[in-house]
């Protein structure tokens, strides 16, 4: 192992804490942008340490755990929780093969997998919290994460069918002609919805529910690791959109401009636009959830995976 | 479907309406000149104390966080001390509707923050203004029957000399 992998990997999860800290200002910011207000202007340059205040604070709160909580799951829930996202940046293809491990034959499923482990830190934060309402939002979200896991996989087959492959490296090579958002539409609108839901964003926040769940799976906890979820929230809304970009948009590929900058304006739009989701749209009730994503969004992802297969086999047989 | 990519195009607008936000260190919000802020005690024209220590105000407060004592110089009534309560003062404003001088006055301040609750208790000195507030031309005791020093009964403005009991004219 060289010197520069090692610091690579070690930087990774910094810069990636730092970007989802700053990012918690950007959304502050970019709500108010959109709610005819400011959001936190004061500290520092346009607000910009507002993040840092708020880190500083979380850290110095008092670090409850309630006594009636079972204590080993309540301490690791968050912990999961950080690691499944920090793991998966591990694939994810940078520009001029920064990544840790971009190359990895079966990257996609990596990623899947561990958004499949996501779950487990939801779950467990609800169920070893002992009280009704995380209860209730770990329940929400077991059942929501992993129903929309289903057609974001099923949705991902046809970038897959149309790469060949499962290395996101690869994925990228096969969009230089053509972006995979025009022929994989479908599957991109099926995959931002599942994305969202998989990160628990609004509109799709129904385990946090603030206004019926208190604050759902992470109502008991507090100080940095209530911080932890907090901070792992964010980093999931990179990850996927950095993934959205990998898969649909290109990846690192674009005109004129050098390919860091590209994947950075890619991923700050995607971002961009799951804050521009919560400040829009109000958050449906729970069965109209399930109902879209049983009912609508699964037979979609099933139509586009075959419409894709036959096209491919068409094409092939020509 | 169109709904919702309706209002997400919608909310994006609005990254272009004029912000409604005030702010406020350095930009003020207007106040109204009837805005009911800092109290203070206001003088006549003759640059004399107006109130009267009638004690009104501090009847009429519903928190009780005015306490004057009345004291007597001259001929005329003053307090002796007057002091208000700003950590309990709630600025309801009858305190100067309840005022027969026009002596106790709310004005459009607000920037009254302290670090110590104590100095929030406002004494006369911190109270009293040397000009006559909301009613310029108003003078208590030239309107008043009551004779002071340099002003005998019956010659308040729009007052009759007093009726000589004595006298059979008419």
């Amino acid at each position: 192992m060289t010197y520069s992998a090692l610091l690579t990997i070690i930087l990774t999860p910094l810069v990636l804490l730092g970007l989802a800290t700053v990012l918690t200002w950007v959304e502050r910011r970019l709500l108010g942008l959109w709610q005819d207000r400011y959001g936190p202007n004061r500290v520092g340059p346009g607000g910009m340490f507002q993040a840092v205040a708020d880190g500083t604070k979380i850290l110095f709160k008092q670090d409850w755990i309630p006594p009636f909580a079972d204590r080993g799951v309540f301490v690791l829930a968050p912990a999961i929780g950080m690691m499944t996202v920090l793991l998966s940046f591990a694939v994810i293809p940078l520009p001029m093969h920064a990544g840790i491990a971009s190359d990895m034959n079966v990257g996609l499923l990596f990623i899947l997998g561990m958004m499949g482990l996501g779950v487990y830190a939801v779950v467990l934060a609800g169920w070893s919290s002992n009280s009704k309402f995380a209860l209730l939002g770990g329940m929400r979200a077991a059942a929501q994460m992993i129903s929309y896991e289903v057609f974001m996989g099923l949705s991902l087959m046809g970038v897959v069918m149309m790469a060949g492959s499962f290395s996101l490296q690869d994925i990228v090579a096969a969009q230089a002609g053509l972006w995979f958002i025009i022929p994989q539409c479908l599957g991109f609108g099926v995959f931002m919805l599942a994305g969202i839901a998989e990160t628990h964003r609004l509109p799709f926040d129904l385990p946090e529910g603030e206004n019926e769940l208190g604050a759902g799976f992470h109502t008991e906890y507090s100080g940095m690791k209530f911080g932890m979820f907090f901070i792992a929230e964010y980093a999931g809304i990179i990850l996927v959109s950095s993934l959205v970009t990998t898969l649909y948009l290109g990846g690192w590929r674009g005109p004129l401009l050098p390919p860091a900058v590209w994947f950075l304006l890619k991923t700050g739009g995607m971002v961009a636009f799951f804050i521009l989701l919560r400040a829009s749209l109000p958050r449906p009730r729970y069965d109209q959830l399930m109902a879209l994503g049983w009912k609508v969004l699964l037979p979609l992802s099933l139509l586009n995976v075959m419409a894709t297969g036959t096209i491919l086999m068409l094409r092939a047989s020509l | 479907m169109f709904d919702t990519l309706r209002t997400l195009f919608l909310t994006a607008l609005h990254a272009f309406h004029r912000r409604a936000t005030v702010q406020y260190p350095e930009q003020q919000p207007y106040l109204p000149p009837r805005y009911r802020g800092r109290i203070i005690l206001s003088r006549d024209p003759d640059g004399m104390e107006r109130c009267v220590a009638c004690n009104l105000c501090a009847v009429v407060c519903p928190v009780d966080c005015i306490s004057l004592q009345k004291t007597e110089a001259d001929g005329r009534w003053y307090p002796e001390y007057f002091r208000i309560n700003f950590s309990r003062c709630i600025f309801c404003g009858f305190c100067e509707e309840a005022c027969p001088t026009y002596a106790i006055q709310l004005t459009p301040d607000f920037e009254m923050g302290e670090y110590a609750r104590h100095n929030l208790v406002y004494e006369k000195e911190d109270l009293l203004i040397s000009g006559t507030g909301k009613y310029p031309e108003y003078s208590f005791y030239n309107v008043a029957g009551i004779p002071i020093p340099g002003k005998a009964r019956g010659t308040s403005e729009r007052e009759r000399p007093p009726v000589d009991l004595h006298s059979l004219l008419p």
